[in-house]
């Protein structure tokens, strides 16, 4: 092969390799351009403050949706969150022996489990003994969902702290758990605050693992422990429906709901970035 | 490491607390085994009935999902799990390697973080709105111009034979194929930040050029974690629900038509689980969330397994 072939060859690839660039971005700023656009149209005060209205009747919004989804998710992180970062903590000072080992693979393979699935074990484990399909079904489902990376994630950021720091409280005679408590974890602090953010937003945008744990429902549920909307699954509703109405309601939904999973994503960055420029200081 | 110093001054409520601290953050830790056991134990237990009656072999091999007279065969579903993986897998495979050698063998350091970033934002956005997407901007756009253009080239191949309905396999498959993109992208980019770069310098001082030497230089070394990061998305793309659900056109049938509406796996169980009427039903697609989680837990093992063998064990690095 001559010189200029295999430049040929090089300057071509090069550009076969870019136009995969074009290509990945083109999908999502399809997705972002309408979202934006179409959801825009629909946007109003009461969108966010009224109950969907049945078909035919103009306006409403999903208020109960937009409630239920911030109630399921925050019932998730109660109680995914401390079982999460406590494992992350194990993995990071206790995780070199045998059972540490087996935890962590566990917990990379979990990472991997469909989320539909992680709705079935909920089913089983909450609505079959309840009897009835609830939020905290919701949650509990969210809540397995968000300790396999949080557990990793923070293991990560624990082992980021430098060893010496650890030493010196000990050699000062602080006991073991108050080191851990005071030294290791307030430093780790602002990058496990960026994983628990980034767990959340996660766990917001999720609809597979709510469709029949904490189902829907047309109107403000009043206890956790009731059938409960979410943005999610009123978006597959209105989206799958017959009607054009329901159609734009759905994609200010889907505006709406990427607000809310962004803002989280995007906060958790600038923590991140932060926490860097700390420690470059 | 202080311990043996500590014990002779030591007080003794700090040594209960310490230990106390031990056994409290153990049980955490164990917290995780607990949950792995819990999704084990309830999958088996409502999935049981089925699988007593009919046996998991010809549960799967089963084409006949008949509700009403309680007869629940698999097949049809297992058959679009795979095809619309399949066809994810073809599309987002030779795109996320491309993109990935372009960021970190074709592009300045200093621009990556800027390229790297709509990576993210294609990875966060929710599966029901790539559905919302899918069924409102994709389905159409198959429909109209694309089908019909692949039937007309193509339409020889049993692939693009039948009536352009936009919903279906094609559908199903090429919106798989933008979710696992990223996730494939991410794990070929870490994977290829461990190639050694004397590798590269050994390459182009022989006289190759880029292109050469990613070929028989980077490619090679970096192969066994790329197929690592392949497996975990077809990992995602197998159990993925909600786009899938919204675009694959829900018809339990088996057709060799890219074209043709089908269903899979997790659509099924999204579409008929609140619903479902009976110990039976119920189990049965319980039995097929329990096929599902097998089948991940096996992939995800090996795809974790071929990326720690590829980046050597190395402790990741914090961006």
């Amino acid at each position: 092969m001559t010189l200029r072939s295999r430049k040929l060859i090089n300057g071509a690839m090069t550009v076969v390799c870019g136009c995969a660039l074009l290509i990945a971005l083109v999908p999502l700023a399809s997705v972002l351009w309408l979202v934006i656009s179409r959801g825009l149209a629909g946007l109003s005060f009461a969108f966010f403050t009224q109950l969907p209205k049945p078909i035919g009747e103009p306006g409403g919004g999903v208020g109960n949706a937009i409630l239920g989804t911030l109630l399921i998710v925050a019932l998730g992180s109660a109680i995914g969150i401390p079982l999460g970062v406590g494992a992350g903590v194990f993995l990071a000072e206790k995780g070199d022996g045998a059972l540490g080992r087996v935890v962590r693979f566990v917990a990379e393979v979990l990472s991997g489990v469909p989320s539909i699935v992680v709705g079935i074990v909920a089913y089983g484990l909450v609505v079959l003994p309840m009897r009835h399909y609830s939020a905290w079904a919701g949650a509990v489902a969210l809540a397995v969902l968000m300790v396999p990376s949080l557990a990793r994630g923070t293991e990560e950021l624990v082992r980021l702290v430098p060893r010496t720091l650890n030493e010196a409280s000990l050699a000062l005679g602080v006991p073991e758990w108050k080191t851990s408590l005071r030294v290791v974890l307030r430093t780790a602090l602002p990058g496990i605050v960026t994983a628990i953010l980034l767990g959340i937003s996660r766990a917001a945008g999720e609809t597979a693992p709510l469709l029949f744990t904490s189902l829907n429902n047309q109107y403000w549920s009043t206890s956790p422990g009731q059938p409960t909307a979410s943005l999610t699954v009123q978006i597959f509703n209105y989206a799958t429906s017959p009607y054009e109405d329901w159609h734009s309601k759905a994609w200010t939904a889907a505006l709406i709901l990427l607000l809310l999973v962004g803002s989280l994503s995007l906060g958790a960055k600038l923590l991140a970035r932060n926490r860097l420029k700390g420690l470059a200081r | 490491m202080l311990r043996g110093l500590g014990a002779e001054i030591v007080v003794p409520g700090r040594r209960l607390a310490d230990r106390l601290w031990g056994i409290g953050l153990t049980a955490l830790g164990g917290a995780v085994l607990v949950v792995a056991g819990l999704i084990v134990l309830q999958l088996t237990r409502l999935s049981a009935p089925v699988l007593h009656q009919a046996g998991l072999l010809s549960f799967v091999t089963s084409k006949k999902w008949d509700v009403v007279n309680d007869t629940f065969g698999a097949a049809a579903y297992v058959y679009g799990t795979l095809v619309t993986s399949t066809v994810a897998l073809l599309f987002a495979m030779p795109v996320a390697v491309g993109l990935a050698l372009f960021l970190t063998e074709m592009t300045k350091p200093q621009f990556r973080p800027i390229i790297a970033f709509p990576l993210e934002l294609l990875a966060g956005i929710p599966s029901v709105v790539y559905g919302l997407w899918g069924l409102f901007v994709l389905v159409p756009v198959l429909r109209d111009p694309i089908e019909p253009f692949l039937a007309r080239t193509l339409g020889f191949l049993p692939f693009f034979k039948g009536p352009p309905i936009g919903l279906g396999f094609l559908a199903a498959g090429v919106i798989l194929a933008i979710m696992i993109l990223p996730t494939i992208t991410a794990i070929s980019i870490e994977v290829l930040r461990t190639v050694p770069g004397s590798l590269r310098e050994a390459a182009l001082a022989l006289g190759a050029t880029r292109w050469e030497a990613i070929r028989v230089a980077v490619l090679p070394y970096a192969r066994t974690g790329i197929i690592g990061g392949i497996i975990l998305g077809l990992g995602r793309a197998l159990g993925e629900t909600m786009a899938v659900t919204m675009v694959i056109g829900n018809a339990p049938q088996i057709s060799a038509s890219l074209f043709a509406p089908g269903y899979s796996l997790p659509a099924v169980i999204a579409n008929e689980f609140a619903e479902a009427s009976g110990a039976l039903h119920t189990g049965a697609l319980a039995a097929l969330g329990l096929l599902l989680f097998g089948v991940t837990l096996l992939l995800n093992a090996a795809a974790r397994l071929l990326v720690r063998v590829a980046t050597g064990g190395a402790k990741r690095v914090a961006a």
